[in-house]
């Protein structure tokens, strides 16, 4: 093998050979697990630079096994993947951070750490996929692997809260794993492509085509939390912090996500899937999805019930872009799988952050919280304002694509949906802001009191919490600022996403 | 030198009977040579059959019909293999299950062997047996075989004493003779009127008349009953449940899946103009059903082992699916997408079904028996905690369980997903669902163990009592067999490529070719 075709393996095996030595691992050697840990991740993030730079070189990067006799799985770096990569490499570096900070001398550090790498190893083998058969492997790993991390608490509300998780995932998995071998029986070993790789077959197959796609979608739909499969999501919140941000974030949401926008344009191609008719029925789905997600989360008082329900309604954006036909809607959903993920785990890590110190799950409790901590709250902030779409934030360019898009594709409704959505995202984002800056701080008092579970020295300045678990939240912070402002340069998210869907739909 | 065919039957028994002479000392020496000069011959022929193709041998140079005749093509050279490997890691395991100190160690019977010094040669004697079952050439030598297994079988059951283990044990007695009844009187219906015993000679005179009809179908009611196939399934659970582990997991893994072996010659080559449709959906219908008894029998269970045991029942269920899809698919000219017959795909699924059934369901009874020792109880409901206690045993759990629901990467995938190609491409919707359906069925009980497992350990509950280290063995033992399982899944063109050797419904060749 050249090293085009081994890099795809060792993208996966940065993280699946760093998790089963962290299995291997004593649970007392916190020193070798946190330097395998983020040599693990690091290593990750230069493969995955290489990746970007191959591909700017012309470079193609693509692996194939033998799974069975006359099926592969196929591993390729195309513009898709490499945009989900990037974000999944980038986010998990940083996560990684924080998980470190967040569990210090908490227990059962191995297994959690372990079965991490291993989820980080499903999502890469989601985003490198170069067929539905291998992408079915993976994403059926990340529902296995992703379950530890969910019970890891291992209280009552935490193993309930799995069992959710397992019964609606492994549901949706079934479905799809029919509508993957049905499409297989109808199509061949067809493999992913810019633009739909199903023309051959489509007349032959109409009404077979159309069930197949309901089938997937339905498997996709589970995991991409589209209403009514979307009941696991706000129960899993229960997990710790830093799973959170990675189920919301990079991994399991945004896993059914790109399989939807992966089956819409490089398996069925955009304009297949219309003349089938599927993508309007898609859309108005996503578009209930994008509204009901947006009042549920303005209904919770608690705060992280309330960023995942806004998860629900984030999501659905991605979905809706994609299920309209243009360049600019699919420049959108492209975009917005990247911009979601920073502002959605810039919430997260914050949210853990008033948990972790100062105990604060609830809305009610933010009063003053800019004052106790302000580097904190700043974070929170721009996000927020980039879940509402306040310009220049990266939420903003979103939806502005997602408007131009739908009326470039004929469907002037959907500006009414995101302009919905945003007076929504606004009236639940907004009350936090507020009472976290302009309202006096009424907790306890602001020195540091003792508290079990982070040890003394772990690095706090001032009122803030530990480096570990702030840093991670400012880089992300900064990440989501700059997506906005620098929206236009090169390699930008938004750049890249244009230029995938210019890919998608055969433009210079 | 030495046919590989003939020594992977005569190492084991020779094996069983230096035991029996060399009880003492001797005993770990003997028992660990023969285990590795069998494992090395079941590779040897696997490989020969490989590269050579199906391989005859005529003991003492007596051809048939005077003498006994062994023949081994791709799937008998599987199962040898699949033996060997299970065999070998669960002695690996029962070497040190049996270890005075660890197990439960009660001498047995008046002449006060221990229990250590029993399981030797009854263990190499049944995997000799086994062996002799898959690379027997002939039906009456394969009764033979049957009735050696059970007798072994029996005696490996009651091993560990107790009223329990003998009730069980004389229940499968009672079951499996009347099982071996059953299957000689359709041996000499076919005998008396084909005046043959050999596979392949029947193979190439049976017709559907009636006899062969009749025998057929009390050879079939006798290998069902033996099987454990639903609803005459009644006598496994509490015989698996209540042997010592290591005999557990043999009994599940291997025993079943011989006398489904069984079956399956009968059908496909002994008498393949009696397997119609009609009677291809009986199995497959019966099969249906243990899935479905057998799942929510393993979910209401209040013992890990007994989940374990009706974890087989419907497990055995899914093999069964093997025939009507075959048998419908052998009748259409479907294809999958390599071009393959679906009949090949469905072929290959079951029985690559009964491969991995076999080394995720050996790790789930290790497991249980590891969990037992560490507990001193494999009660369900109070198993918290045990996932920070027993990680690797938990993972091992598992990971087998993740097999059984047909989860990639593991290789109860690769089944199940020849299993659902077939159905898809020839349209039988039914069996689609009762493949998908099975499967989440299978994830209830395995997640309800996994999910206690996960729980936090109840401060108030009094520490256990027993062994304050799990010796090393008892917990990598398990998680070696869920990652051949592992192995299975990633490396499934291995195996693949020996089971096409002579196989009713080759690769790459039309359907029944």
């Amino acid at each position: 093998m050249d090293w085009q075709a081994l890099l795809p393996v060792f993208i996966l095996l940065t993280s699946l050979v760093t998790g089963v030595f962290i299995f291997a691992l004593a649970e007392e050697r916190h020193t070798a697990r946190t330097v395998l840990n983020l040599a693990g991740a690091a290593a990750k993030v230069v493969l995955v630079g290489v990746a970007v730079w191959g591909a700017v070189e012309g470079f193609e990067f693509e692996t194939r096994f033998a799974f069975l006799p006359g099926l592969e799985l196929v591993l390729r770096v195309d513009t898709i993947a490499l945009l989900f990569l990037a974000l999944s490499a980038v986010l998990w570096l940083l996560t990684t951070i924080y998980a470190i900070g967040y569990l210090a001398d908490s227990p059962n550090r191995s297994r959690f750490f372990g079965f991490f790498s291993l989820c980080v190893t499903a999502t890469m083998g989601i985003a490198l996929a170069g067929n539905m058969l291998t992408f079915f492997v993976f994403y059926e790993l990340l529902t296995i692997t992703t379950y530890p991390l969910v019970v890891h608490r291992q209280t009552k509300a935490a193993i309930a809260a799995g069992r959710t998780y397992l019964a609606y995932t492994l549901g949706g998995g079934v479905v799809l794993l029919l509508g993957v071998v049905w499409l297989q029986q109808v199509a061949g070993p067809v493999e992913f492509a810019a633009g739909g790789a199903l023309d051959a077959v489509a007349a032959a197959h109409p009404v077979q085509l159309t069930i197949i796609f309901g089938l997937l979608m339905a498997g996709l739909g589970v995991k991409a939390a589209l209403v009514p499969l979307h009941g696991w999501l706000p129960v899993a919140m229960v997990a710790p912090a830093p799973v959170s941000a990675l189920l919301h974030a990079v991994a399991v949401v945004k896993a059914g996500a790109f399989g939807i926008i992966r089956v819409v344009h490089d398996l069925y191609g955009v304009e297949l899937a219309a003349v089938l008719g599927v993508l309007m029925p898609l859309a108005v789905v996503a578009g209930i999805t994008i509204v009901y997600g947006s009042v549920r989360a303005l209904a919770q008082d608690d705060l992280k019930r309330r960023l995942a329900y806004s998860t629900v309604s984030q999501i659905a954006y991605i979905t809706l872009a994609t299920a309209l036909v243009g360049p600019t809607a699919t420049t959108a959903a492209l975009a917005h799988l990247m911009h979601q993920g920073l502002m959605k785990i810039t919430l997260f890590f914050c949210a853990g952050n008033l948990a972790e110190e100062l105990g604060i799950h609830s809305v009610r409790a933010m009063d003053g919280m800019g004052r106790r901590m302000p580097l904190t709250m700043l974070a929170f902030t721009f996000a927020s304002f980039g879940m509402i779409g306040v310009p220049p934030m990266a939420g903003f360019i979103s939806k502005w694509y997602l408007g131009l898009g739908g009326l470039e594709a004929g469907q002037p409704w959907v500006i009414l949906v995101v302009a919905t959505s945003s007076l929504l995202n606004a009236a639940y984002f907004l009350p936090i802001v507020a009472a976290a800056w302009l309202r006096p701080y009424r907790g306890p008092d602001v020195t540091h009191e003792a508290r079990p579970g982070v040890a003394d020295g772990a690095g706090r300045r001032g009122l803030e919490t530990s480096r570990w678990l702030l840093g991670p939240a400012l880089v992300t912070a900064g990440l989501l600022v700059g997506a906005g402002l620098f929206a236009g340069l090169p390699f930008s998210p938004l750049e890249l996403a244009a230029l995938a869907a210019r890919e998608i739909y055969g433009m210079p | 030198m030495i046919e590989p065919l003939l020594l992977v039957v005569m190492v084991p028994l020779t094996g069983a009977v230096a035991a029996l002479l060399l009880r003492g000392r001797a005993l770990t020496p003997v028992a660990a040579i023969a285990t590795l000069a069998t494992f090395g011959a079941a590779m040897a022929l696997a490989l020969q059959v490989t590269e050579a193709g199906p391989q005859t041998h005529a003991i003492g140079g007596w051809e048939a019909p005077l003498g006994i005749e062994l023949r081994a093509d791709g799937l008998s050279a599987l199962m040898v293999l699949m033996t060997a490997a299970v065999a070998s890691i669960v002695g690996f395991y029962a070497r040190t299950y049996f270890r005075p100190g660890v197990g439960p160690d009660a001498a047995v019977g008046p002449s006060a062997w221990s229990e250590r010094e029993a399981f030797w040669p009854l263990w190499l004697f049944l995997w000799g047996a086994l062996n002799a079952m898959f690379v027997s050439a002939d039906i009456f030598n394969i009764y033979v075989t049957l009735e050696l297994v059970t007798l072994s079988g029996i005696a490996l059951i009651v091993l560990g004493g107790g009223t329990d283990a003998l009730a069980a044990g004389m229940r499968y007695l009672l079951a499996a003779y009347l099982g071996s009844i059953a299957y000689l009187l359709g041996v000499a219906l076919l005998y008396a009127e084909f005046d043959s015993l050999g596979i392949v000679a029947l193979g190439e005179t049976t017709t559907g008349t009636p006899s062969v009809l009749v025998a057929v179908a009390l050879m079939t009611a006798g290998l069902i009953l033996k099987t454990a196939l639903f609803p005459v399934h009644f006598w496994l659970p509490r015989a698996h449940a209540n042997a010592p582990a290591p005999v557990s997991a043999a009994l599940s893994a291997l025993v079943v899946a011989g006398s489904f072996y069984v079956l399956l010659r009968i059908w496909f080559d002994v008498a393949p103009a009696v397997l119609t449709i009609e009677a291809a959906h009986v199995l497959g219908i019966l099969g249906a059903a243990a899935i479905l008894w057998g799942s929510l029998q393993a979910v209401r269970a209040r013992r890990l082992k007994m989940l374990v045991a009706h974890s087989t029942v419907a497990q055995i269920g899914y093999w069964c699916l093997l025939v009507p899809l075959t048998a419908v698919a052998g009748a259409t000219t479907g294809g999958n997408a390599a071009g393959w017959p679906a009949a090949a795909d469905a072929w290959n699924g079951g029985i690559f079904l009964v491969l991995s059934h076999a080394f995720a369901k050996a790790a789930m009874f290790l497991a249980a028996g590891t969990v037992t020792i560490t507990l001193g109880h494999d009660r369900v409901d109070d198993l918290r905690g045990l996932a920070t206690r027993l990680p690797m045993t938990v993972l091992a759990f598992g990971a087998a369980g993740v097999s059984l629901i047909g989860l990639p990467p593991m290789g109860g995938f690769v089944a199940k997903f020849l299993l659902l190609d077939a159905a898809v491409a020839t349209g039988q919707w039914f069996y689609a669902v009762v493949i998908l359906g099975g499967g989440l069925l299978t994830a209830v009980y395995v997640f309800r163990v996994v999910s206690v497992a996960f729980g936090s350990a109840d401060p108030a509950a009094p520490p256990p009592a027993a062994f304050a280290r799990t010796p090393r063995v008892l917990e990598v033992a398990p998680l070696v067999l869920a990652l051949v399982g592992l192995a299975l899944g990633l490396g499934a063109t291995l195996p693949l490529n020996l089971l096409g050797v002579g196989a009713p419904f080759p690769p790459l060749a039309g359907p029944g070719g």
